[in-house]
């Protein structure tokens, strides 16, 4: 029986380490911003901007501090009521109306962004500002095992590939016997379902942001594409097998054919020289209604209470540059850079992968990232529910009806 | 001289005294005071009355946690005669290898919890567990350990049993070098067997220590928090079968920032705690004999 922290000290020590905040008297001259991030394979590129900041601004030295996705914005939103949060930290679409309306982050500079496409700026307004400056982009892509492909005889999939193509293809690749699936559908908003959904006509917001779009026939029909193929078509692993490993680790064992991935897993694929070797991708294929892609883009932003506002500005500032976009491209990390015409660099440092062919035919279609106020509330809301729908165990569109439900409940109230 | 001895009777207990009262008996008071609000993101409360609790009751996440936990401390306790067995058998005088098997079951105790936690998560792998293996060998087809919500508590039990082994038997081992030779030399001469001197001597001569580890091991149960958190994935299926109340105050005072309202949970659990070992209290006076 190990030691376990008594609840009530649970609350407490949060408390107490809250109170902690930094407060280094300002030498002239010799200044030290802190710098947050979640993606370790982004780390390099971030760290050669740091450099190259440096470099250009004696006397600023800036500490890069990695954290781990599953505790980045647990561990932010305590220093930030703290009021110790990192001078400069990443920020996503999802997050940035909480933190800024919380007064966590100052607004930025709207000129630094000429250059960059709308869809990864539109998501960092708010309340008639700009809170953060983009400097990279997410795009979902399809990802194929080539060698399943060549084994069943199936063509590649193609920029062209419609739904069809891909259940067909699916049902080629299909093999119980050996454990060989043709697809994988995790339950996955951001490179999977919200897809689908738009793809097939529907939304998962009302354009005001007021009503949830859950329950619209084309919404269903995107969810719906997801659960068939697992359940009704039999060419997916069921639900249960992504909570014990991953999809990313999944996919490199060799037993699954297609995978709606990001284009961040570039940089995990590309690790391994065995799957860099057999694996590519392609744009996601088209829906029923229309072309759609969601675009997730990630940005800096600069904490409202920093102590040195000039320098931690500047710093984002020089991230979005077109200096340090190309740094950033260069280093070949996990994600594209944002600003248009500095991609070129990413695309060399991935030279088995198709990724201009993704970028430039994934941008025209760029929808952003659906967010609200408190999205991550209502996006707790379909998480759970879609789990009855994931696991069959109730219809999927009685599922998206009850999301419906519960989200403008939810936004009502926001 | 009596006053001066009182003066350094306080002053000794002062280091202990003040760290409980800054880091048990303050947060708690401000627990309490938390879950009458509703605090803001990033600080601030404003005072609710008791919406938290009245939410909490209506709150179906909370049955289900509440019934998870309740489950799990019920297994939990079903795992305690596994230990006192342990402790009989560690004690056998003449053993060979005796410093090694104690080492073996007490190493689970000093593991850090986060490796428990991995190694069972990588040992209950659906597809590519040693576990699930081992079944296929034998024609069982294993089912997803963690990742069901039907077989999830009964997993995490089991990770808990195993961990919890090596210190309860402990605690049963020094309770059972603590019953005097002499009463077994008597039973002996009374023509007492040794499942007999087992039933009659040394089980109601261990209740001190049985109820002890009795009560740890609840308290300790309805608090289990890092197993969950470490062998579940946030986003997993099996939450709703897995779901203890402390991982439930997790997810709502850190991953939704709904302090107060996870502060509210944190008071039930409090009482709960509180009420049970309070049973407990009561009860031991008819079956723990103080020899």
């Amino acid at each position: 029986m190990r030691k376990r922290l008594p609840i009530a000290g649970l609350l407490g020590l949060a408390l107490l380490a809250s109170g902690c905040g930094s407060s280094e008297p300002e030498k002239s001259g010799n200044v030290e911003i802190s710098y947050a991030l979640w993606e370790k394979n982004d780390a390099p590129a971030a760290q050669k901007i740091i450099d190259a900041f440096q470099k250009a601004n004696p006397g600023v030295t800036v500490k890069l501090e990695i954290t781990p996705w599953d505790q980045y914005w647990t561990k932010l939103q305590t220093a930030a009521a703290g009021g110790a949060a990192p001078d400069v930290f990443w920020m996503s679409s999802l997050n940035v109306r909480m933190y800024a309306k919380g007064g966590v982050i100052a607004a930025a500079d709207e000129s630094k962004t000429t250059g960059f496409t709308p869809a990864t700026v539109a998501g960092y307004r708010y309340d008639g500002k700009l809170w953060a400056l983009p400097f990279s982009v997410s795009l979902p892509a399809l990802w194929y095992d080539k060698k399943l492909f060549d084994a069943a005889g199936v063509k590649y999939p193609t920029a062209d590939w419609t739904w069809d193509d891909v259940k067909a293809a699916a049902k080629k690749l299909t093999d119980p016997a050996k454990k060989q699936w043709g697809i994988m559908t995790p339950m996955w908003d951001q490179g999977g379902f919200y897809n689908t959904m738009i793809q097939a006509g529907g939304r998962v917001l009302s354009a005001d942001g007021k009503k949830s779009g859950f329950d619209e026939a084309g919404s269903i029909q995107g969810l719906e594409f997801w659960t068939d193929l697992m359940i009704k078509d039999k060419v997916a692993p069921q639900a249960q097998v992504y909570n014990d490993t991953e999809p990313l680790q999944l996919f490199q064992t060799g037993k699954i054919g297609m995978q709606y991935g990001g284009s961040w897993f570039a940089a995990t694929y590309a690790a391994n020289p065995e799957v860099k070797s057999r694996v590519d991708l392609v744009p996601l294929p088209k829906g029923p209604a229309q072309e759609g892609v969601i675009v997730a883009s990630l940005a800096n932003a600069v904490s409202a209470k920093t102590e040195h506002p000039k320098e931690a500005t500047a710093f984002a500032a020089f991230f979005a540059s077109e200096e340090g976009q190309k740094i950033f491209s260069d280093a070949g990390g996990a994600s594209i850079s944002a600003r248009e015409g500095t991609q070129d660099g990413f695309y060399k440092a991935y030279p088995d992968f198709n990724l201009k062919g993704l970028f430039e035919g994934s941008m025209p279609h760029g929808v952003e990232y659906p967010v609200t106020l408190d999205t991550a509330k209502w996006q707790d809301v379909q998480n759970k529910l879609l789990v009855d729908a994931w696991t069959g165990k109730r219809p999927t569109a009685d599922v998206a009806k009850d999301i419906a439900v519960k989200m403008n409940e939810i936004l009502a109230k926001e | 001289m009596k006053s001066r001895e009182r003066l350094w009777g306080y002053a000794l207990i002062a280091p202990m005294a003040l760290g409980l009262a800054v880091f048990y008996v303050w947060p708690i008071a401000q627990t309490l005071y938390l879950s009458f609000t509703e605090s803001g993101v990033f600080g601030g409360q404003t005072w609710v009355g008791l919406d938290n609790y009245t939410a909490l009751a209506a709150d179906e996440e909370m049955t289900g946690a509440l019934g998870n936990t309740l489950l799990y401390a019920a297994l939990m306790l079903a795992g305690v005669p596994l230990s006192i067995v342990v402790a009989a058998l560690l004690n056998v005088r003449g053993l060979r290898g005796l410093g090694f098997y104690r080492t073996i079951y007490f190493l689970p105790v000093v593991t850090m919890p986060a490796a428990v936690g991995l190694t069972w998560r990588y040992l209950y792998n659906g597809d590519f567990g040693p576990i699930n293996q081992l079944l296929a060998a034998v024609g069982i087809d294993g089912p997803y350990w963690v990742a069901d919500p039907d077989v999830a508590i009964y997993a995490l039990a089991l990770v808990g049993v195993w961990s919890s082994i090596g210190y309860n038997a402990v605690l049963f081992l020094a309770g059972l070098q603590g019953i005097p030779r002499h009463y077994y030399e008597a039973a002996e001469i009374d023509g007492a067997g040794r499942l007999r001197q087992f039933f009659r001597i040394t089980l109601p001569l261990l209740t001190p220590t049985t109820f002890f580890v009795i009560v740890i091991t609840m308290i300790n149960a309805l608090q289990v928090f890092d197993l969950v958190y470490l062998i579940f994935d946030l986003k997993s299926p099996a939450l709703p079968g897995a779901r203890t109340i402390v991982y439930f105050f997790f997810e709502q005072g850190f991953l939704k920032n709904q302090r107060g309202y996870a502060a509210a949970i944190a008071v039930v659990l409090l009482g709960l705690i509180l009420v049970l070992t309070a049973i407990q209290f009561r009860l031991q006076k008819r079956w723990v004999h103080y020899a």
